[in-house]
């Protein structure tokens, strides 16, 4: 197939094809962008939490006496423990995607010289770790002696848990175990470390963040009461959560249900990411226009253009051009236009994405996104261009000999 | 001419009606999209104070002490000193302190109903004139009771309807903890979009703010009365060492108190930086703090540094305008074919008098008419859209509504966006010369 000849029509038809062109190229440029930003929602929520989420659920009460602080988890205990299904409830100041309890700013030395960062602390009572299904990878986890009673924030000095991403943070390349951090006049001592435990809320951090998490061991207090993990069968766990914030009523009548927050970690998380969800969905939709709108403009004009040009086919069939060339034609010409429109998208793809980056702190838009665009434009150019192509390769070359 | 001009058109769109279906579809579309997120942004993104907000500044001041590179900008709250120190010298025509205490345990002892956790706001009288909160009954508290730290409370009018059916509760009683306090003020339905007074740390939110866009709380309390009802229960914004109790912030090492101040004209602005400033190095005389950087920004500024619209709302809206160029090149594209392939029509009408602009003209009342009617359609659908916006879980969702004036817009935007399709076709159309198609015929 001669590309020349296709090349000089088209100057003929330069304003359809600067228009088709700029179609392609703003579609391109769109596709890239919205694809890239589908993948970073849809990467932010598979963020591995680092519990057994399908088991756990979390009830918070509120608006109680804090003097009272010990009856009250004494009878929560034992009243949602009661119910049938339920196979343990602790007191834990959070969960993973609920209500963000404590982020404290911590430093390497006892003198708060050598700042690390802000990670989110999770107290727990004894049996926590082993409630949450926290998943040791070095170290041990808390004996019962390191549960101890909270003053202020935190127990003055605990052995605690930490993440493996925190541990990297902290001492890349040397063991954690063993090694101190410390928070104002808080001391914590590493014991184990753990697989991954995510953060209760993250957005200051990004997703660098969301793994520099602490577990302290803790033993309930007045400065520490009052929201509780549940645990039960996966299979169970809704009918539980039911029935305890019903029971919540008769075990606490001194305290108010939070209803917002109380509720299963599934649930949780998909709360959590709602808006995400939202947006991809939404991402989604606007491809799937945009891919439309164009493929109806590429049929709409390819079929204005058959119509213009069936004298000539008719001659070109006449003096000897096959359907098949007749066909190719078309293709090719799509080709080179959607061709002209993809270099133009990938260079507009990159503009648009350093404005992202500049005002919606997006990430770089990578490389591999600009071949599958393109492939993906090529692909629909030539089904839109193959309607009106075949109807061109049936033209008959007796139109040649017609006046019209 | 005009209506001869519309009745050609009509005609035109009826005889190919796949075409005229398919540029009505791709406007629609374009409009439906960018008005949906265009109203959103632009309910987001007004001004929640129109008239006065010029007029409103929130203070800031550095009085974090650690040293390090964090003071390019104050903090964006005060600690209790010098929110209070700002506040007792008065310099300001009207002044207003924030505090944000957890939810309290609020039951009315008169009433049968379970007790409520609510959101509460700890403020000073000039709250309310300030920002002129609508009150349905009573009023707010006066400079008097802030001194004498009355147990008086405003209550929204969602709280009013779940505690007393609406009802004028004036002069009744509610018990917030263990403590009673006196009804004095219910506020009408109130929705500032965003509540701005309770605006700060939206630099440390990544975009994501929509929950600036929240409800109002439903208690208003005097600080004064607060700072002893509610001590043990108060939210730090940050804090430069770790407070002695938590919750008790009066002399913690934390700030936790916004002041907002109205000042009436630019001489009164320029004496408040100065007041400001002056504060800021006389403090660091006394060793209290260490850095001078001050900050005193309007309504406005303080919302925009504070990134308000969320990020993703501001997305959509690009997404869906260079959604509707897409749709707009399409259009050119089309009304081109459509206009060209009239070539013969045209050019019998050139041979028989018609000017070009005649033509130019009829083609342009054509490419109207298609963005009418494309306009209209993509006003169902942005009503559509919004419909979805608000049975969204967003937090602004029930403040999403098309007033009068997005409307208006969403047909200038579909005609003007046709008409703008539509020029370069018509121009063409309009060059055809009678001779040569004639000739063709």
């Amino acid at each position: 197939m001669q590309i020349r000849p296709i090349l000089s029509a088209l100057k003929k038809h330069r304003v359809a094809t600067v228009l088709i062109v700029m179609e392609i190229a703003l579609a391109c440029a769109v596709l890239c962008n919205a694809c890239f930003m589908i993948a970073d929602r849809l990467s932010a929520m598979q963020i591995k939490s680092g519990v057994d989420e399908a088991s756990l659920g979390f009830i918070a009460l509120q608006g109680y006496d804090p003097k009272n602080s010990n009856d009250l988890d004494a009878r929560v205990i034992a009243g949602l423990g009661a119910i049938s299904g339920v196979e343990s409830v602790h007191v834990i100041n959070s969960v993973p995607f609920g209500m963000q309890a404590a982020n404290v700013g911590i430093t390497l030395d006892q003198a708060g010289k050598e700042f690390r960062g802000v990670p989110e602390i999770y107290l727990g009572s004894p049996g926590t770790p082993q409630a949450l299904g926290l998943q040791l990878v070095a170290g041990h986890m808390p004996a019962n002696e390191d549960y101890q009673p909270v003053q202020g924030y935190f127990p003055p000095s605990s052995n605690v848990l930490i993440t493996r991403t925190l541990a990297k943070h902290l001492w890349p390349g040397e063991s954690p175990l063993g090694k101190e951090f410390w928070s104002d006049k808080y001391q914590f001592r590493v014991i184990g470390v753990v697989a991954h435990l995510s953060v209760q809320q993250y957005d200051e951090e990004g997703e660098r963040g969301a793994q520099w998490t602490v577990f302290v061991p803790a033993l309930p207090g007045p400065n520490f009461s009052g929201t509780y993990l549940i645990r039960a069968k996966p299979e169970d766990l809704d009918r539980v959560m039911v029935e305890a914030k019903a029971a919540i009523a008769t075990i606490a009548p001194d305290a108010v249900l939070d209803r917002e927050d109380s509720t299963t970690v599934p649930v949780l998380r998909t709360r959590f990411f709602a808006a995400d969800s939202a947006m991809a969905g939404m991402l989604v939709g606007v491809i799937a226009a945009l891919l439309g709108v164009t493929a109806l403009g590429i049929v709409g004009l390819a079929s204005f253009w058959v119509a213009q040009r069936r004298r000539q086919i008719g001659i070109r069939r006449a003096i000897g051009a096959t359907r098949g060339d007749i066909l190719r034609y078309f293709q090719t010409e799509n080709f080179l236009i959607v061709s002209f429109g993809i270099a133009l998208g990938m260079l507009l793809a990159y503009v648009i994405n350093a404005v992202l980056m500049k005002f919606y702190e997006l990430p770089h838009l990578p490389l591999y996104y600009l071949p599958f665009g393109a492939l993906a434009l090529w692909g629909l150019g030539q089904l839109a261009v193959l309607g009106p192509a075949l109807r061109a390769s049936h033209v008959p070359p007796v139109v040649a000999t017609r006046s019209v | 001419m005009f209506t001869y001009y519309f009745d050609l058109a009509l005609r035109s769109l009826k005889r190919n009606k796949v075409l005229t279906a398919l540029m009505v579809l791709a406007i629609a579309v374009g409009i439906g999209a960018s008005m949906t997120t265009l109203t959103v942004m632009h309910v987001l993104s007004g001004d929640p104070l129109p008239g006065t907000s010029s007029r409103i500044f929130y203070a800031q001041v550095d009085n974090d002490p650690m040293p390090g590179d964090r003071h390019v900008e104050p903090p964006d709250m005060m600690d209790y000193q010098s929110a209070m120190d700002l506040w007792n010298a008065k310099r300001a025509d009207r002044q207003a302190l924030v505090v944000n205490p957890f939810p309290e345990k609020v039951s009315a002892p008169d009433v049968s109903r379970p007790p409520l956790m609510v959101q509460m706001l700890s403020t000073t009288s000039d709250f309310f004139p300030m920002f002129g909160v609508p009150l349905e009954y009573g009023s707010g508290w006066t400079p008097d009771d802030d001194r004498k730290r009355a147990r008086v409370v405003v209550i929204s009018s969602d709280l009013n309807d779940k505690l007393f059916d609406g009802g004028n509760s004036v002069g009744r009683t509610l018990v917030l903890n263990k403590h009673a306090v006196r009804i004095v003020g219910v506020l009408k339905p109130w929705r500032p979009s965003p509540p701005f007074y309770d605006v700060r740390g939206g630099r440390y939110a990544n975009g994501d703010t929509a929950s600036f866009y929240g409800k109002p709380e439903g208690l208003f309390l005097p600080i004064s009365a607060s700072l002893e009802m509610n001590d043990g229960d108060f939210q730090q914004f940050n804090c430069w060492s770790m407070p002695p109790k938590p919750g008790h912030l009066v002399n913690a090492p934390c700030n936790w108190m916004g002041l907002w101040v109205q000042l009436d004209s630019p001489a009164k602005v320029a004496a408040y930086r100065g007041f400001l400033a002056h504060y800021a190095r006389e403090q660091k005389g006394l060793g209290r703090i260490q850095f001078t950087e001050t900050r005193l920004r309007d309504l406005m500024q303080w919302l925009a540094f504070n990134r308000v619209v969320p990020r993703d709302v501001k997305l959509k809206m690009w997404l869906a305008f260079a959604f509707l160029a897409i749709c707009l090149f399409n259009t050119v594209g089309l009304l081109l074919a459509k206009f060209l392939r009239r070539g013969g029509e045209i050019g019998v009408r050139r041979a028989l008098g018609a000017s070009r602009r005649a033509v130019f003209a009829q083609c342009l009342t054509e490419a109207g008419l298609i963005g009418f009617i494309g306009g209209f359609f993509g006003w169902l659908l942005a009503l559509l859209g919004l419909w979805l916006v608000r049975h969204q879980q967003a937090p602004y969702s029930d403040l999403v509504h098309l007033d009068l004036s997005m409307f208006a817009v969403t047909f200038v935007l579909a005609i003007a966006v046709s008409l703008l399709a539509g020029a370069m076709p018509a121009l063409r159309a309009s060059q055809i010369s009678p001779a040569l198609q004639l000739k063709t015929l």
